[in-house]
């Protein structure tokens, strides 16, 4: 590693400053010298993108909300103003609106990554559940979002998804009226929506801070899953991490731009460019893509209560993933059954996706049934057995031992699953 | 070789579930046809002469019953869209008669429209218009070139994604306005409903508006209802998306510079990371008892 491992001011007033505000040594030990692990691949480049999704959705949305109107009367009007006399609006928007699409994927990649590689086992527990709450809060602040133009597709997306709560028991309907400010989807409850979409991303920033900070007292996880030993295994975030991630985060804005100036109105539905209308009901209520999985095994279950306790199970679940996968070996790279597992897993929640997608009828809400077996077999039965019988493959001594050339020979292979290693 | 085989598994499901889809929507509304588009693919821009004609039959035609309240006479004189003059947009906009005040006297009253108005919708109220055509409400065109789609299904909608396909709505415009046929033997078309093979459901309130040589054109472009809704469709496009020639002249510069700026990045991550990957500790063996766990 290069540079100092501690920040040393040089000027009089950073020595001024630090005795009082220590704030650049702060930014010096979790950016610079932060030591990251030296074969970290692309795949980890979506925490950086996913820091930079935020800003973008905020500073794009504290600026469309400067000519934003919450009154049923005026949204769609105000939304259509924005993107016909609003300079340079219409760019705001369509950021905005494919920006949520991008947040998701980039959010999809980043769990995906995290569960290849078991970066929720032990010691990163506690970095894994903030990272599913800040989940939840995205899938919050992006419904909510979806409601603000107005749209057909927002007035009823918003009555089909407040309606679920009418599912509990007992207390259900009065939830249902609490939440919306009235007895039916009116101005009320898109003003709290409103409200409440733009305090959320805040909230989002200040789980970051905590995920961010969980992360750095714990170390990254990397591709082997091999904790970092010397410090051979690892490169200062500045430069290395910081250029790489900087030049991922270019090529996701190259697909960002590509959606945003040339297939704008891709990822929506032509519906929502109808003023909203509660006396009609359009002819399919589907939600964004990025929900779809979770509306297709929501929609799978005949019963209404157990339909939204299995939506609501399928993210909660993650939270206990930790606990549920009992193997001590966390890459999917040494765990030759679990990564099939994990493949299949994967194609599932792409089929639940496409499911929802259509409607559901016929052989759909089989397919649906079947793949929601799965997704929940994968978490409750799968997982938990694995660890058990699966006979993983001989871990690294090191980090740096696994990016040895090929043709060097190895050595011994790793010790017995079960510490740290 | 393993991934291979969950690919396998995950492209059959797939497929399996598509062909239930191609199923069901077949007995829809047919596919409208995909008809050429100035405005299509990364250098598309709108055809000022073709916008010209669409809002002379959105005039002389669609307007009747259809309003086109978000748009203004000012936006007619917009360089990217109809290019009318100023001077022209302000004539058209005195030709129709706007409701204003009250004046000083509390009175509401006409008078001629200004370059600042938005179009006056032909009905005063949307009860007003349900009343007159037979409980029917004609949407207002501003977004209708957005606001209507064709759901190709799969594959269509990845192969769509690549090829820039934004141009469902004015496809859709065009094919309703071409699709007025003799309803198939054994159809019930329900009382004041029209025949239309891609509307869906195919029992549309709106009367076959247009018929060949309806609308005058000067510039000589055939005037049949074929080149009457390419016209008309490609005008409900301006109006519903303005600032498209805008929005795909700044992407042009934006992926310019975006491919640039990541070209430098990845030179620069490949020079930075050249002494990590190339570390001479590195390339010697060593044995595994070096390490401490």
């Amino acid at each position: 590693m290069s540079g100092h491992a501690t920040y040393q001011p040089q000027s009089p007033f950073m020595k001024w400053m630090e005795r009082r505000l220590p704030i650049a040594s702060l930014v010096y030990s979790s950016f610079i010298a932060y030591p990251t692990p030296r074969n970290l691949n692309y795949w980890w480049t979506f925490g950086g993108i996913l820091t930079f999704m935020l800003g973008v959705q905020i500073l794009t949305g504290v600026v469309l909300a400067m000519h934003y109107t919450p009154h049923v009367d005026y949204a769609f009007n105000s939304v259509e103003g924005i993107m016909r006399d609003v300079n340079y609006g219409w760019l705001l928007r369509y950021m905005h609106a494919n920006g949520a699409a991008f947040f998701f994927v980039a959010v999809y990649a980043h769990i995906a990554r995290g569960m290849y590689y078991g970066s929720y086992k032990e010691p990163r527990e506690v970095l894994w559940i903030l990272g599913v709450i800040l989940f939840l809060l995205m899938v919050a602040t992006g419904f909510m979002g979806y409601v603000l133009p107005w749209g057909q597709m927002s007035f009823w997306a918003a009555t089909v998804i407040t309606n679920l709560f009418s599912a509990i028991p007992a207390v259900g309907n009065s939830i249902v009226t609490w939440l919306w400010g009235g007895y039916a989807v009116g101005n009320p409850t898109l003003n709290r929506f409103y409200s409440l979409h733009y305090l959320l991303p805040f909230v989002i920033a200040g789980v970051v801070v905590l995920h961010i900070w969980a992360l750095h007292m714990v170390g990254q996880n990397n591709p082997t899953g091999v904790e970092p030993k010397t410090e051979k295994d690892t490169v200062a975030f500045t430069p290395y991490a910081t250029v790489k991630d900087a030049f991922f985060v270019g090529l996701f804005c190259l697909v960002f731009a590509y959606f945003i100036f040339y297939i704008p109105n891709y990822l929506g539905h032509s519906d929502n460019y109808i003023p909203a209308n509660p006396s009609q009901t359009p002819t399919h209520i589907v939600p964004e893509w990025y929900y779809l999985p979770f509306y297709a095994i929501l929609r799978g279950i005949p019963s209404k209560l157990l339909g939204v306790t299995a939506l609501a199970g399928s993210i909660v679940v993650l939270a206990f993933l930790p606990w549920l996968d009992t193997s001590p070996v966390r890459s999917a790279n040494y765990r030759p059954l679990y990564r099939q597992f994990l493949f299949i897993f994967f194609a599932c929640v792409i089929g639940l996706g496409y499911l929802g997608s259509q409607e559901p009828t016929g052989g759909y809400v089989i397919a649906a049934r079947i793949l929601t077996a799965y997704y929940f077999a994968f978490f409750f039965i799968i997982l938990p057995l694995l660890g058990l019988f699966e006979t993983t493959k001989p871990l690294p001594n090191s980090i740096s031992e696994s990016v040895l050339r090929e043709g060097v020979p190895i050595g011994a292979s790793a010790p017995p699953p079960g510490g740290r290693g | 070789m393993k991934i291979r085989h969950s690919i396998i598994l995950g492209l059959t499901l797939a497929t399996a579930l598509t062909a239930g889809a191609t199923l069901a929507a077949a007995q829809e509304a047919d596919a409208p046809p995909r008809q050429h588009w100035s405005f299509s693919g990364p250098f598309g821009t709108y055809d000022p002469a073709q916008l010209q004609r669409g809002f002379k039959i959105y005039r002389e035609v669609c307007s009747n019953c259809h309003s086109l309240k978000l748009l203004s006479f000012r936006n007619l004189a917009d360089p990217d869209g109809p290019a009318f003059t100023e001077a022209q947009a302000a004539a058209i906009a005195a030709t129709f008669q706007v409701t204003d005040g009250p004046n000083d006297q509390g009175q509401m009253f006409q008078r001629p429209g200004k370059i600042s108005d938005t179009f006056p919708p032909p009905f005063p109220n949307d009860q007003a218009a349900r009343a007159a055509l037979g409980g029917k409400l004609p949407p207002d065109m501003s977004d209708l070139a957005k606001a209507r789609s064709y759901e190709w299904g799969f594959p269509w909608f990845v192969i769509d994604a690549f090829t820039m396909y934004q141009e469902d709505g004015p496809d859709y415009i065009h094919a309703i306005l071409n699709g007025y046929t003799d309803p198939p033997a054994g159809f019930a078309l329900p009382p004041g409903g029209q025949y239309n093979k891609y509307f869906p459901g195919h029992a549309i309130g709106m009367p076959k508006p247009l018929s060949d040589g309806q609308v005058e054109y000067t510039d000589g472009t055939a005037t049949t209802v074929d080149q009457y809704g390419r016209d008309v469709a490609a005008f409900l496009m301006w109006a519903a998306e303005p600032k498209l020639d805008a929005r795909k002249r700044l992407g042009f510069q934006v992926m310019i510079f975006l491919i640039v700026f990541s070209g430098l990045l990845y030179f620069t991550k490949k020079k930075v990371w050249y002494a990590v990957l190339h570390d001479p500790e590195l390339e010697k063996p060593r044995a595994p008892t070096e390490y401490k766990s």
